[in-house]
């Protein structure tokens, strides 16, 4: 039982990491991508063939496999970024099947036995969850303070000028397809990194997890923990992980199919969307000179928001 | 001294021609007035000139420069500011950040770096940037008499201080030209006449404003030339007491007089 926790702990910070990079894409930017998978299947690769094939060490992976996901992100995006809205979403969508596909038809069965990570002499290994859990959370710390210095300033508000109105960002000399590229590339990195994570994990590499539904998934826990807002997503994907190794974890795995979980995405999605559309937490309230405590914003986090007028 | 000029712009939607051939002149420090019956082309004069939009055929200058064409982001880093005749605030960021934005292309006009080294520069001085930005912006709210309003989010506010507050964010990226489109819609009389004294205090300050406006009170008092366009064309130019005289524009408003 307790392994077990271990092991939802572990993969809610794999899924955080790729949340932070959905939030960055979504959240801060506002543009609708369905390919974090890719990404994700990406930085795996990157990690199995440096740590396998070529013999490296995975501290050397966990740069390289960034850097490629966030060269893929940057080709992706280029082209794509200029879509709006659903037509987006379906372009992404698109892409993230793509790589997934030629992942499988190179090679149908993957990769396995890749090497464990190693830091001093000492091996993570699966065994002891306690260590991984420590190098997983302790990059997704570091990425959610990056994440943060870049939403609170001055490059941050201008891709939430961009989520907000684009046209009225152009007018304030905000280069919009610049900055749209700039945070899918940011947003891709990091995704590449949780992949790279995930193969260190599981030590193995194969193309049939990356399926559309992690990239939903991700989307879930964005959307679920508050967009815009890192605490949130974090929360989010926490959550999410809990949901999908519930039926495990109550023992109930052989009377509730896995796909139940998939089930309760969906209805998680529609009661938010319904109830609570902003997440829970959320938007991320930066204010300047906030006279508040950190105690007066939660609770006015969690209040309905004020009236809206035209 | 012409600031701004438009040589022949036209500008065709299919079959549609919303812009004919217009050159249309923005004299340097005053209040320049573009007025004309609905559907003129006088937004979509406003939008070939600050990027939005690219004419069809025909020049724009502005300072002796062709800016033809160049996107919006880059206009307006050449100092033109805008506001839109449907209010575009940043509705989930507060009054004060909305102004911040306004400030963005204030930052890293450094020649010295690309505005890449620029943004990286932001990212790890954000702090005191923020700090700088956010003085500045206080200073441009106060000027609007917004101060009091600054941690609100900008959609809550009134329709007036939103109109206010747009023209705020404008006006902080320090332009030369500002181009106000319809500034005093659905606003009332007393709301008007302040609107009236910001604009004179604009022009005070230098900066040349453009105004499109049907509201012909405050055209007739504040601009010191008008345009009038009408069916995509100019019909007139001139002080507000030749335009109020000018037989064509009167026909424009009003319509020809029955010859039966």
């Amino acid at each position: 039982m307790l392994n077990f926790f271990q092991l939802i702990i572990i993969y809610a910070g794999i899924y955080a990491l790729m949340a932070i990079g959905q939030n960055c894409i979504t959240g801060n930017t506002g543009m609708l991508s369905l390919c974090h998978a890719g990404f994700f299947c990406i930085g795996s690769y990157a990690t199995g063939i440096i740590c396998k094939t070529l013999g490296l060490s995975f501290w050397f992976s966990l740069p390289v496999a960034a850097l490629c996901s966030a060269a893929v992100g940057f080709l992706i995006g280029v082209p794509t970024l200029r879509l709006k809205g659903d037509y987006l979403c379906i372009a992404t969508l698109g892409l993230g099947e793509i790589i997934r596909n030629i992942a499988t038809n190179v090679n149908p069965v993957g990769m396995m036995a890749i090497p464990r990570a190693e830091l001093f002499g000492y091996q993570f290994s699966s065994r002891n969850k306690i260590t991984f859990i420590i190098l997983v959370w302790c990059f997704v710390l570091i990425a959610y303070f990056l994440f943060r210095q870049l939403a609170h300033s001055r490059i941050g508000r201008a891709m939430i000028a961009v989520r907000e109105d684009e046209v009225a960002a152009q007018s304030n000399g905000i280069n919009v397809a610049k900055y749209k590229i700039g945070s899918f590339t940011l947003g891709a990195a990091i995704g590449g990194t949780a992949g790279c994570f995930a193969t260190a994990y599981t030590l193995t590499v194969q193309p049939g997890s990356y399926t559309f539904m992690v990239s939903v998934m991700v989307l879930c826990m964005v959307v679920l923990g508050g967009m815009g807002n890192l605490k949130g997503v974090i929360l989010g994907a926490f959550i999410i992980e809990f949901i999908q190794y519930f039926p495990q974890l109550v023992g109930l795995s052989s009377v509730i199919p896995a796909q139940a979980s998939q089930i309760i995405y969906g209805l998680v999605l529609v009661i938010m969307m319904i109830c609570r559309p902003q997440g829970i937490l959320g938007r991320d309230n930066y204010r300047y000179g906030d006279p508040r405590s950190l105690r007066e914003k939660i609770r006015d986090s969690f209040k309905r928001p004020s009236k809206k007028e035209a | 001294m012409r600031i701004l000029e438009t040589q022949e712009v036209t500008r065709a939607f299919g079959g549609v021609v919303a812009v004919n051939q217009v050159n249309f002149n923005v004299e340097k420090g005053l209040v320049n007035g573009l007025i004309g019956p609905n559907g003129a082309g006088k937004t979509t004069l406003f939008n070939q000139i600050t990027g939005m939009d690219v004419p069809t055929s025909g020049k724009i200058m502005f300072d002796g420069k062709d800016i033809t064409g160049l996107p919006a982001w880059k206009i307006s880093r050449l100092g033109i500011a805008r506001t839109f005749q449907n209010i575009r605030l940043y509705n989930d960021l507060t009054v004060v950040e909305n102004v911040m934005m306004g400030l963005h292309s204030k930052v890293g006009a450094d020649p010295f770096h690309g505005r890449f080294i620029q943004a990286v520069k932001s990212y790890f001085q954000a702090g005191k940037e923020n700090r700088e930005l956010y003085v500045r912006a206080l200073e441009w709210l106060d000027f609007f008499d917004l101060s009091h309003l600054k941690d609100e989010y900008a959609r809550n506010l009134p329709y007036g201080n939103q109109r206010e507050l747009e023209i705020a964010r404008a006006l902080a990226a320090d332009p030369k030209i500002l181009f106000l489109d319809e500034p005093a819609a659905g606003m009332n009389p007393a709301e008007t006449a302040h609107l009236m004294k910001i604009i004179e205090m604009i022009r005070d300050k230098g900066i040349t404003v453009v105004l499109i406006e049907h509201d012909m009170k405050l055209v007739m008092n504040i601009c010191d030339n008008i345009t009038v366009l009408s069916f995509g064309q100019k019909i007139a130019e001139g002080t507000p007491e030749e335009i109020r005289s000018n037989p064509l524009v009167i026909e424009a408003y009003l319509g020809k007089e029955d010859e039966e």
